[in-house]
């Protein structure tokens, strides 16, 4: 009687064993297996992905993929998308992460799952190091150069003081240009912006004085992959704290990876 | 589908729009004076080739009437503070209308002068007028009623173009316009409404040159 009982219970998990790799597809060690790691990254989107002189992708974006791809020791094979396009690549499994400057919002967390946050993508106010600005009330008095209509335009329209002159300016180049010349105290603008400035001008990089609004950026992957999410967060964790996200971010952003990501 | 036309988001700002107005109108009256008073400066140094002037006024006419606008703006807006002149939007803005009117007017004045016939002068100074009596009287005010018409005109198209100082986020009119728009996105109607408004200052600085002209340039003596 027991004996029927134990064959009859070793063979329905025997069965269950079978049947789980088909049904939830351990995609970890699918990529194990098969040595190679497969990102969609950005292709026209610097300093997150764009295409070098040498006609290979470099961005920060790729350089995460990179450390992720070394990390598993395993080899990386890059899928440029788009930013309409990267999610459909995801979920229909032409590639097993998706590393493409990917914001989090309750519509794609519908479909796909997210890791911790590996770079930070904000809107925020920035200005020379020796400019005293911590909270919005500093901002009174002070001139600050904004792209009309834009997110920042908007929000920095709603919650600046009185008596700060929002100078508004037809597109983003104008607006750099606006504080380059010094004719403004302060620019409002995103730290991808930043980091284009970083690139021409080095000597008069602003630093974040205020964030407006924050949007960091996540490694995408499909639902139902525990162990890869587990295994990416914790290589997330550990490049935080060795420094190595830190390193990349200075490279491609010029800015510190803030301490709350 | 047809269009739904809606003023209301732009009439809201009705406020905007009229301030903007208001400065491009400061802005034109500004610039229209002091550039002027360069352009009459450089006819006569031009007309009567006063050396070293009339070479450098030349040099300036033909500098500001084969650049664009909105470059010479940029220049003195973007540009000028690489030297250490920094200006603000409005000053930046008054600075290239006068520069701008100042090089086309000098040309247009200067055809007024050279066209005023050497007996003319040659009878003032007969009748033993002085130097600055004949250039009033025989020089300035003979010239600019030749002119009048064709000054009048180059004047409203500075006024029109001072729109382009809305890039560099001196908030005139077109600037009122944009910001309103890039708000409500209500295009057609802001830009009918702004138009409108260009149209009824161009025609108003149009009558009061007019006026100007008959009153204290061609009549009345």
């Amino acid at each position: 009687m027991h004996k029927i009982q134990r064959h009859l219970l070793n063979l329905l998990v025997a069965s269950l064993a079978l049947s789980l790799p088909s049904a939830f597809a351990d995609s970890l060690s699918d990529i194990t297996e098969r040595g190679v790691l497969k990102v969609a990254v950005p292709q026209d989107f610097p300093p997150f992905g764009s295409i070098g002189p040498d006609m290979q992708p470099r961005g920060l974006d790729i350089d995460t993929a990179q450390l992720l791809a070394d990390q598993l020791a395993v080899k990386l094979q890059l899928t440029p998308v788009n930013s309409t396009n990267r999610i459909p690549f995801l979920t229909t499994g032409k590639v097993d992460l998706v590393i493409s400057s990917l914001g989090k919002n309750p519509e794609r967390e519908a479909v796909i799952d997210f890791s911790s946050a590996y770079a930070p993508f904000y809107l925020g106010v920035f200005g020379p190091a020796d400019a005293a600005v911590t909270s919005l009330d500093d901002l009174a008095g002070k001139t600050i150069s904004v792209t009309r209509g834009a997110v920042e335009d908007i929000e920095l329209s709603k919650l600046a003081p009185k008596s700060a002159t929002l100078k508004r300016f037809e597109d983003n180049n104008s607006t750099i240009a606006a504080y380059l010349s010094g004719q403004v105290d302060l620019i409002a603008s995103g730290n991808v912006v930043m980091a284009a400035i970083a690139e021409r001008n080095p000597k008069r990089v602003p630093l974040m004085k205020l964030n407006l609004k924050d949007s960091p950026t996540y490694v995408g992957l499909n639902k139902n992959e525990a162990a890869l999410l587990a295994k990416v967060n914790a290589i997330i964790a550990s490049a935080k704290a060795d420094g190595s996200l830190n390193a990349i971010s200075q490279k491609w952003l010029k800015q510190p990876l803030p301490a709350g990501l | 589908m047809a269009y739904q036309f809606d003023f209301i988001p732009v009439l809201d700002n009705a406020d905007l729009l009229l301030q903007g107005a208001l400065f491009t109108l400061s802005l034109t009256a500004a610039g229209t004076l002091l550039g002027v008073g360069l352009g009459i400066l450089g006819a006569v140094l031009r007309a009567w080739r006063i050396k070293p002037f009339n070479q450098l006024f030349g040099l300036y006419v033909e500098l500001i009437r084969n650049t664009p606008f909105i470059v010479q703006l940029f220049f003195i807006f973007f540009g000028l503070p690489a030297l250490g002149v920094r200006m603000n939007e409005w000053e930046a803005a008054v600075l290239a209308m006068v520069i701008n009117l100042g090089a086309y007017s000098t040309e247009i004045i200067r055809a007024g002068i050279q066209a005023i016939p050497s007996g003319q002068l040659e009878a003032a100074a007969a009748l033993a007028m002085n130097r600055i009596e004949i250039f009033r009287h025989v020089v300035l005010r003979p010239a600019l009623a030749k002119v009048w018409p064709a000054l009048s005109s180059q004047i409203i198209i500075v006024m029109l173009g001072s729109a382009v100082c809305s890039q560099i986020s001196t908030e005139e009119l077109s600037f009122a316009a944009n910001f309103i728009q890039s708000r409500n996105f209500r295009a057609f109607e802001t830009y009918l409404v702004t138009t409108l408004l260009y149209l009824a200052m161009a025609i108003l600085i149009r009558q009061l040159l007019a006026w100007i002209g008959r009153r204290f340039v061609v009549g009345g003596r």
